[in-house]
């Protein structure tokens, strides 16, 4: 039984690491933009969120606190888009990934300097241990199974987002043709703000929603933004649901890992099914665009 | 130094393509003698600063095969740790486990380097732009982990390497230091020559097309692929020799250091600020990095923050650096890459017309 445990947590953890990853892929598919700060602006949310809940007497629940960072970060991905990325949007992919892995090191240090390097918490009292008990070694807690549906909420939301409103077509439009959508009258630049805002209020509930199940330091931007990429290659490039199911796969792998071999090896097996997958199945499993 | 000679045309005039000028041989002149002087430094330069300059010369070769990877191949790598890691580890394994002199062990840090360039390569090259930086940095982070396992390495808290303490004990901090010192020297040279001589041979015209237009290049018949695997290959073997002689100069290896994403920072910093693209940028970068780091460094996070903000604003508003900008005012030319079109005979001259080698990456 323990075996599924494992596959069970490995595919609701799954659900957490396509909230990280689809602010990624969005952000490459509307500006061809390598964010490398990407983990570290997961992991900036969680850092508001614990200054908006508080210390001391007046604590708000973290949960209803999410709302409010969602808007934060949104107007911060806005500002950081168009006061410095939309300077190297166009300059071209290299110079993207140096002041992006600039900005990188900038946060993660910044949160060290402000917040030290200890692990935080936030805590939404009886939530954080609720759960399903199913069987004696089988037992599903709440908050990850919450995550996950918030995860195919999201994703569900971006697809109507990108479908159905004017600044989903405009997304789609400069993604196709940058040239071609400006002369139709889009304005590239507010675009570009908009889709970081969202990626960015996308990472806000992977970020949030992860500093409630466990804890979180400043250095964990490294790998939240390895695990990202992960999926969005495993699912394939240009695919919300194969996001998904990348961070699914990402997700039960780590977890078998983790049951076969200890923990230490947890996140080595991972990254192992995702070499193996990159070697034969390079466009991923559910591919859209074929540019990458 | 001239390449090649036109017969003289009909009208007396003549054109021969040339790389260097006599300036460049004067700078050849004056660069010998530097790095003579930098050979025999430790003899009176005392171990304070033998031990400084060993670091120096670490850094120098790592920027310059990370610039020749992305100012030449296009090639964006955040996982050069991966390579200085595992060179560290196989001087580790060869002179504790195998029993070879660590100075022997360099050798084979190189070559394991290379051997595990190769399958990297042909799983990273399926990437393209920045997401082969974030495959490379899975890479690192793979060898990372698995060295991190292994128990008889120390596991996550490293190991000190038993052969070279013992060499300490035996010749003395000054005599150790010296040879750890010319193997530094060496590969900085190495790194420097290897990237020069690359750029001047056929695969570095290829590199260069391919830097400019790789489109055009690959209709021209390079292959890209073969041209952007061997500076691959070259940078995994320099940056694991580097890696060995880190190792010997700390007298332990440890994987958070040796595998340490921080590495990658240095590296992106000090090609930024020098100036992508061109071999002098990382050694103007590498002394301003030093300086830095030698003045700055106990202010810890602030410290990081003011290199990372450093990068992003030259990238944005300097995005060819410094030696970029000396370029432009004087056309100073340390490494001469270009080759010029140049004319004698009657009449006036036509301007000098010239093609590849230096400039921003575009």
């Amino acid at each position: 039984m323990e075996w599924l445990n494992a596959i069970i947590q490995g595919i609701l953890l799954g659900g957490l690491y396509a909230l990280f990853a689809v602010g990624l892929s969005l952000v490459f598919g509307t500006m061809r933009l390598v964010n490398l700060a990407h983990g570290d602006l997961t992991v900036l949310p969680a850092y508001i969120g614990l200054i908006i809940v508080g210390t001391g007497v007046h604590r708000f629940n973290p949960l209803y606190v999410i709302p409010i960072v969602m808007v934060i970060m949104f107007i911060f991905g806005y500002a950081l888009q168009r006061g410095l990325l939309n300077f190297v949007v166009q300059k071209g992919e290299v110079q993207g990934v140096i002041v992006t892995f600039g900005l990188s090191i900038v946060i993660m240090n910044a949160l060290q300097e402000a917040f030290t390097p200890n692990s935080q918490r936030l805590q939404v009292g009886s939530l954080n241990s609720a759960s399903i008990t199913i069987s004696d070694q089988l037992a599903i807690g709440w908050l990850p199974i919450i995550i996950f549906i918030l995860a195919v909420v999201v994703i569900a939301a971006l697809q109507l987002y990108m479908g159905r409103t004017m600044m989903g077509r405009a997304f789609r439009a400069v993604s196709d043709d940058q040239e071609a959508a400006r002369l139709m009258g889009v304005n590239t630049k507010h675009v570009w703000g908009v889709a970081m805002g969202v990626a960015l209020l996308i990472a806000t509930i992977g970020g949030v929603m992860y500093g409630i199940r466990t804890t979180f330091h400043p250095m964990l931007g490294a790998d939240r933004l390895i695990f990202a990429f992960e999926a969005v290659i495993i699912g394939g490039m240009g695919s919300s649901w194969g996001t998904l199911l990348g961070g699914v796969i990402l997700g039960v792998a780590q977890l078998l890992g983790s049951f076969a071999f200890g923990p230490a090896w947890s996140i080595l097996c991972g990254h192992v099914v995702f070499v193996i997958i990159l070697a034969l199945r390079p466009q991923g499993f559910l591919a859209k665009t074929v540019t990458a | 130094m001239s390449a090649a000679t036109s017969p003289a045309t009909q009208d007396g005039r003549q054109y021969s393509v040339s790389v260097a000028s006599r300036v460049n041989l004067l700078i050849l002149g004056f660069g010998i003698l530097i790095v003579a002087i930098l050979a025999v430094f430790p003899l009176f330069g005392g171990t304070e600063w033998t031990r400084r300059l060993i670091d120096f010369f670490c850094y120098l070769a790592l920027a310059e095969l990370w610039n020749l990877m992305l100012g030449y191949a296009g090639l964006i790598s955040a996982g050069q740790q991966g390579f200085i890691g595992i060179g560290a580890y196989t001087l580790w394994l060869f002179s504790d486990i195998l029993g070879i002199s660590p100075f022997l062990g360099v050798v084979f840090a190189a070559i394991g380097g290379a051997i595990i360039a190769l399958p990297a390569a042909a799983l990273v090259f399926k990437l393209k732009g920045g997401y082969l930086a974030i495959g490379t940095w899975v890479i690192a982070e793979i060898l990372r982990l698995i060295v991190a396992n292994i128990k008889r390495a120390g596991g996550n808290s490293g190991i000190n390497i038993q052969a070279t303490s013992e060499l300490v004990q035996e010749l003395g901090n000054a005599a150790w230091y010296s040879r750890v010192y010319w193997w530094a020297l060496a590969g900085a040279i190495l790194a420097i020559g290897v990237t020069y001589f690359l750029l001047r041979s056929r695969t570095g015209l290829a590199l260069t097309a391919m830097r400019d237009n790789d489109l055009a290049a690959e209709s021209c018949g390079v292959n890209l692929w073969r041209a952007k695997l061997y500076t691959f290959l070259i940078a995994g073997a320099g940056c694991a020799l580097v890696g060995a002689v880190q190792a010997m100069y700390t007298l332990r290896v440890h994987p958070g250091s040796a595998f340490s994403i921080n590495w990658t920072a240095y590296l992106i910093f000090i090609a930024v600020i020098g100036g992508i693209g061109t071999i002098e940028g990382p050694i103007i970068g590498t002394i301003i990095f030093y300086v830095l780091r030698e003045t700055t460094s106990q202010w810890g996070t602030w410290y990081f923050i003011a290199l990372g903000l450093l990068a992003i604003i030259v990238t944005i508003w300097s995005p060819a650096g410094i030696y970029g900008w000396v370029l432009k005012k004087t056309n100073f030319v340390m490494f001469p890459l270009q080759r010029k079109l140049r004319y004698s005979g009657k009449g006036d001259a036509p301007p000098e017309v010239g093609a590849g080698g230096d400039g921003s990456t575009g």
